[in-house]
């Protein structure tokens, strides 16, 4: 099988994010990057599911040159080959732009794949959007928040988390897929995998190499400000015995809240 | 025009699609134009009525025994045929598993960008601007477009419902053609999971629990307290959900869900702040912890500085008998 797996370099989850004077993006210094967790799983899965079927793991991101470190990670993992689409662009928060550089690497210059495997979504720009634009692009059937995943011959079957239940979808490859938690248990990178990473040349491209025309990258939302939340107060707090405390809630959600 | 999108789950309109048609009527409103529905699938003309009290003149049933179960290839092809032919400046979903789905992939069909998970929208000069939350709430984003149909999904529970005198408009159903290969990806069965009525993002109030669950067992409190109040969903945090004391889908927080109810009931959990960015944006938020110093209190409308296993039996007496009165 050969298997594209695509991945995002983010914040980790425990960053406080601070917005800069200008309001347009957010300050990137003191910030932890990472794959993005959901990038793990669909990593994870394309392993293991090369390691059942055979062939061959391709990992690509879009970004400057410090999403590198990303791209070594998935190597360590154990994937075959990295490839890095450079694009010194800041954050759009547009999955349209994104998608339409994925669509064009895979029309011309990587056209031979078996399975598209994305994160259900990146944290950051939190859009669950660019896995089904990419479909939408490549006229790929399409599965999202997937938390089981089995391929028999040329087709997936795939469960895919709704609320209260899931869904049981079979498609026939190529198609695309995004990873949910619980889809798995990402491996840890192995010293000799991390050694291995090291040597690996990634490949850079850039979208005017893929194909992308200029109007493509103009990011289809207009990004008027960023801002952080307006603070929540704190309110009241007690400390009664439990009978009280519990009776002052029930009143408070009652008749101050009036959310009962 | 506005064209909203309603989610048909079950045989019936999903509450969250109703939020969308009512903040489609507001928008529709501001322009001064008319905001029609659409809805896809197989034998639905019977639920189309219901959207003309939520400002709909117009509800377009696009039909075809293919599209009987949900597709996202299958319903985009339906839709983007719509979409080309009616010309709406804005297209909203409700940003629903099948929204956060289809939503997309007909946008890119569309040729155009998508705003996810709105929680404000408004016009300003004539356009739609959006607010969204990114990095799971640690900031909020404000969004213009620069090509129509102006489209967004909109956060479930966020928008108030309107509810109209009307009870008449036009339902315009119409078989649409699909080709059997255009529906790649079609659902084949649904497995319902088991205890889990109402997903933590539909819920209206959520009981959440957290480390100081102390173990799997003990959720069954939490369920309990759940079972007492209206439209609650039992959730949890990343500590729980890491220790398998309860299955990842009722995770709120930055690797988990990110909720919007009225009430956020957090029982055991000190307030990381992935667990944070997850449920701040709730209406009201009560916190139950030992420790006085847990962070979640520096959020919480109203905390109580102990012993939750004491307090919740309590509590579920107490909600009972001011429920029943």
């Amino acid at each position: 099988m050969n298997i594209f797996v695509f991945v995002k370099r983010v914040p980790d989850t425990e960053s406080k994010i601070r917005i800069d004077q200008d309001k347009a993006a957010i300050q990137e210094e003191g910030l932890n990057f990472v794959m993005s967790p959901y990038d793990e799983y669909a990593v994870e899965e394309a392993l293991r599911l090369k390691e059942a079927h055979g062939g061959q793991v391709r990992v690509f991101s879009i970004g400057s040159d410090a999403t590198q470190v990303v791209l070594k990670k998935a190597l360590a993992m154990g994937a075959d080959e990295a490839v890095l689409i450079k694009d010194e662009a800041a954050e759009t928060y547009d999955g349209l732009r994104t998608a339409r550089v994925i669509a064009k690497c895979l029309k011309t210059k990587y056209t031979e794949y078996d399975l598209l495997l994305f994160g259900k979504q990146s944290v950051g720009a939190d859009n669950s959007q660019v896995p089904a634009m990419v479909a939408a692009l490549l006229d790929l059937p399409q599965a999202n928040v997937v938390v089981k995943l089995d391929v028999s011959g040329n087709a997936v079957t795939v469960h895919r988390e709704i609320e209260g239940a899931s869904e049981l979808v079979t498609m026939g490859l190529p198609a695309v897929v995004s990873a949910q938690k619980g889809l798995n248990e990402p491996r840890y990178e192995t010293l000799k995998g991390i050694m291995a990473a090291k040597r690996k040349q990634i490949p850079v491209l850039t979208p005017d190499e893929l194909g992308v025309e200029a109007g493509d990258l103009n990011p289809g939302l207009i990004l008027k400000k960023l801002e952080s939340p307006p603070p929540r107060e704190a309110g009241r707090i007690i400390d009664d015995e439990a009978e009280s405390a519990a009776k002052q809630l029930a009143e408070y959600l009652r008749h101050e809240a009036k959310v009962i | 025009m506005i064209l909203v999108y309603l989610e048909v789950r079950n045989g019936k309109v999903k509450k969250s699609s109703w939020e969308a048609l009512s903040e489609g009527a507001r928008r529709a409103a501001d322009l001064g134009c008319e905001v029609h529905a659409v809805m896809v699938g197989h034998h639905l003309q019977d639920e189309a009525p219901e959207a003309f009290g939520y400002g709909a003149v117009a509800v377009h049933v696009l039909e075809n025994s293919l599209l009987k179960s949900y597709s996202p290839s299958g319903y985009t092809k339906a839709l983007s045929s719509l979409v080309e032919e009616l010309k709406p400046e804005i297209v909203f979903f409700s940003a629903t598993s099948m929204g956060k789905d289809l939503a997309p992939r007909l946008a890119a069909e569309a040729n155009v960008s998508l705003a996810a998970d709105c929680i404000q929208t408004a016009v300003v000069e004539g356009k739609l601007e959006v607010v969204r939350p990114v990095f799971a709430g640690k900031a909020l984003a404000t969004f213009g477009f620069t090509a129509v149909p102006q489209m967004a999904t909109l956060r479930p529970n966020v928008f108030p419902l309107i509810e109209t005198e009307a009870k008449t408009g036009d339902v315009k159903s119409r078989d649409v053609v699909v080709a059997e290969d255009q529906v790649k990806d079609r659902v084949s069965e649904e497995l319902r999971t088991e205890g889990a009525e109402l997903d933590v993002t539909e819920a209206e109030i959520i009981v959440s629990g957290g480390r100081g669950i102390k173990g799997p067992e003990n959720f069954d409190l939490l369920k309990e307290l759940a079972a007492v109040l209206p439209h609650s969903a039992v959730g949890a945090s990343r500590s729980a959900v890491d220790a398998e004391w309860i299955d990842h889908q009722y995770q709120v927080g930055q690797t988990g869900k990110t909720v919007s109810p009225n009430l956020y009931m957090a029982f055991g959990i000190s307030g990381a702040i992935q667990h944070l960015a997850g449920m701040t944006s709730s209406k009201f938020i009560v916190a139950v912890n030992k420790d006085p110093e847990a962070p979640i209190f520096k959020i919480a409308d109203f905390g109580i500085v102990g012993d939750l296993f004491q307090v919740i039996p309590h509590l579920k007496t107490e909600l009972k008998k001011i429920l029943s009165e």
